[in-house]
């Protein structure tokens, strides 16, 4: 089965993983459509990074299946391969490369793994750069831009490689306050793209106007998902409440 | 008020001149100035007499002893220069001595090339030190396409210093980051091969190191099956080496906060691409200090060689330092002040570049 026939962007089953005997996910189950935009919430500590670290293979996961664009994720690396090339990821920590500069941050994976020619590849990343607003930045190195332009080349990065699905974990945690605006509307402009995001966040204002759905986790279990009207505003589960009290003022 | 027209302040003038130099730093306290003075005075005493015997009272002519023999003379120079030949070739033909000159020469022009900020096709001249280099350098030394052998128990001095340390230096790095990756790896068998090699290699000295290559490894192997005794000892330094190597190296990648990798990774990138292009190119650079150790250890241990019977620089001059012909007071530290003066220059050299790589390769990256 390929991406292209693929029923859905991700498809989770039964998901279970555990760090020695500590169980974090428990048994997960989760499908998210093409284009669909899932923010996922919940207390530390509850496995929603861990979750979408499984989508990538960063997290190997022990029991359940996980399918991205049709192809499963085994123990076979040439489908974990094939899944990362599809699937980006943005960190809570950008985690750029601090000895190359932003254009190269942006063009090695494009050319180390699609072997995509130099020129083909700068161009490109120019585009991405220029979609998240800092193409004067190209030649400057990560050390030099504030913590929001890094999260925004870290974004760029990952779209240099075209994927399919993008995956933020807590991409404004690590930001000042003044910065986590233009993070978050450079996410909400990738997201009128019809790009499938996933997105592990407290902001919950991002949540309401961008998520088709959103996802509360606790204890390793997907408590409630809802789409973010039902979600806010009528929430079924007590937990779910009780979290909304906390983070809502 | 609104703080519109920002107001720039300049730094407070620093005091500058000698003298306020040194009131701020060698006389800022009581004890501070009596640190000063005493450590300038035993500069005095160390350094003076050095210098006078060095220079101003020495010999700088003559063809036997009896001109080093008046007394109160210092250095004894005129037998450096005499043995000048031997002290930088051995024994080496002296009508060869041309191919050494063209190898040390090509490997000085590379090294050069290398260092020199600003030329042009460095990528190229490296990989054509690493393949090539070798090849002609071995063609050169030990003779054969219409060369005439000479065998390498000929060989000595810094020549043979050079040899040594450099394949030394040039081994041990590739063969260190092979076994530090090893040691790292998820791979038990790797992993437990690694670690074994490493501990092995650490936990003996290099001299028996050396013995075992040059004397008992001949009785182990069949008879008619035997490597070049120079060969075997260059063998033994690199593999001694690669394991201090590994260690240090692995300090660098420990170093590597975990991000680093898991973007990588998340980009699609393999763990061989991952290391060489992320994680190797910044581990390496906060190892850059310790690397640069080894190095100048390497180059300092070459002496050890002349245990199993070899003459590199130094014992090039202390055979010469028994030579009755030249058999004077002076002249044993006359070769010693020369021959410490020949390393220093060269590990003072590998200090001072290495310093110079960590400022420019920190230039961009500034947090």
């Amino acid at each position: 089965m390929n991406a292209e026939t693929a029923p859905h962007a991700v498809e989770i089953a039964g998901l279970s993983k555990w760090f020695k005997d500590f169980q974090v996910l428990k048994n997960i189950d989760l499908t998210v459509a093409h284009g669909e935009r899932l923010v996922i919430c919940g207390p530390s500590g509850s496995g929603k990074s861990t979750l979408i670290r499984c989508i990538n293979g960063l997290e190997l996961h022990q029991a359940g299946r996980v399918v991205v664009e049709g192809v499963e994720l085994t123990d076979d690396i040439a489908q974990v391969e094939a899944v990362r090339r599809d699937v980006g990821m943005v960190f809570q920590q950008f985690n750029l490369f601090p000895h190359l500069s932003v254009l190269d941050n942006c063009t090695l994976a494009p050319m180390w793994v699609k072997k995509v020619p130099r020129a083909q590849a700068e161009k490109a990343a120019m585009e991405f750069l220029e979609r998240v607003h800092i193409p004067e930045q190209a030649s400057k190195f990560p050390g030099q831009l504030s913590g929001g332009q890094q999260q925004r080349v870290a974004i760029a990065r990952a779209l240099c490689m075209n994927p399919r699905i993008m995956l933020f974990d807590e991409p404004t945690s690590a930001l000042d306050p003044e910065m986590i605006k233009e993070v978050l509307e450079t996410m909400v402009e990738l997201a009128e793209t019809g790009m499938t995001m996933m997105v592990v966040t407290h902001e919950m204002g991002f949540a309401r106007t961008v998520a088709n759905r959103v996802a509360f986790m606790d204890h390793g279990e997907i408590v409630e998902i809802a789409p973010p009207e039902v979600f806010f505003n009528n929430p079924k589960s007590d937990r779910t409440k009780e979290f909304l009290a906390q983070i809502i003022h | 008020m609104a703080p519109t027209a920002r107001q720039t302040t300049r730094p407070p003038v620093e005091r500058i001149g000698p003298i306020e130099w040194l009131r701020e730093n060698l006389f800022s306290t009581p004890f501070n100035a009596a640190l000063s003075v005493i450590a300038m005075a035993i500069i005095y005493i160390l350094v003076v007499p050095t210098f006078r015997w060095a220079f101003i009272d020495a010999v700088w002519a003559g063809d036997s002893r009896d001109a080093c023999l008046a007394v109160n003379t210092g250095a004894c120079w005129p037998f450096i220069e005499n043995r000048i030949g031997q002290i930088l070739y051995g024994f080496y033909d002296e009508a060869e001595r041309w191919r050494a000159n063209l190898t040390l020469f090509l490997l000085a022009a590379g090294i050069l090339w290398l260092t020199m900020p600003g030329m042009r096709g460095k990528p190229l001249v490296a990989v054509l030190l690493l393949t090539v280099f070798p090849l002609i350098a071995y063609v050169l030394l030990t003779g054969g396409f219409g060369l005439e052998i000479v065998p390498t128990y000929r060989w000595g001095g810094l020549l043979l210093t050079l040899v040594i340390a450099v394949t030394g230096i040039v081994l041990s790095l590739p063969l260190g980051i092979l076994l530090a990756l090893g040691r790292r790896s998820d791979l038990p068998a790797v992993r437990i091969a690694s670690v074994l090699f490493i501990e092995f290699w650490r936990g003996v000295p290099l001299v028996t190191v050396l013995f075992m290559a040059s004397y008992m490894l001949p009785l182990f192997l069949p008879q008619g099956m035997s490597a070049d005794k120079l060969l075997r000892a260059l063998i033994a330094v690199a593999l001694f080496n690669s394991a201090y190597m590994a260690e240090v190296v692995r300090g660098g990648l420990q170093a590597m906060p975990k991000g680093q990798t898991e973007a990588a990774t998340a980009l699609g990138l393999g763990y061989w691409q991952t290391h060489a292009l992320i994680i190797l190119p910044q581990a390496l650079r906060l190892a850059i200090p310790n690397i640069v150790s080894t190095f100048i250890g390497i180059f300092k241990d070459t002496t050890l060689v002349s245990i199993i019977g070899f003459f590199d620089l130094l014992g090039m001059i202390q055979a010469g330092t028994s030579d009755a012909h030249w058999s004077t007071p002076s002249t044993a530290f006359t070769g010693y002040l020369f021959a410490g003066a020949i390393f220093w220059i060269f590990c003072f050299s590998m200090s001072r570049y290495s310093r110079h790589m960590e400022r420019v390769l920190s230039a961009g990256e500034r947090r």
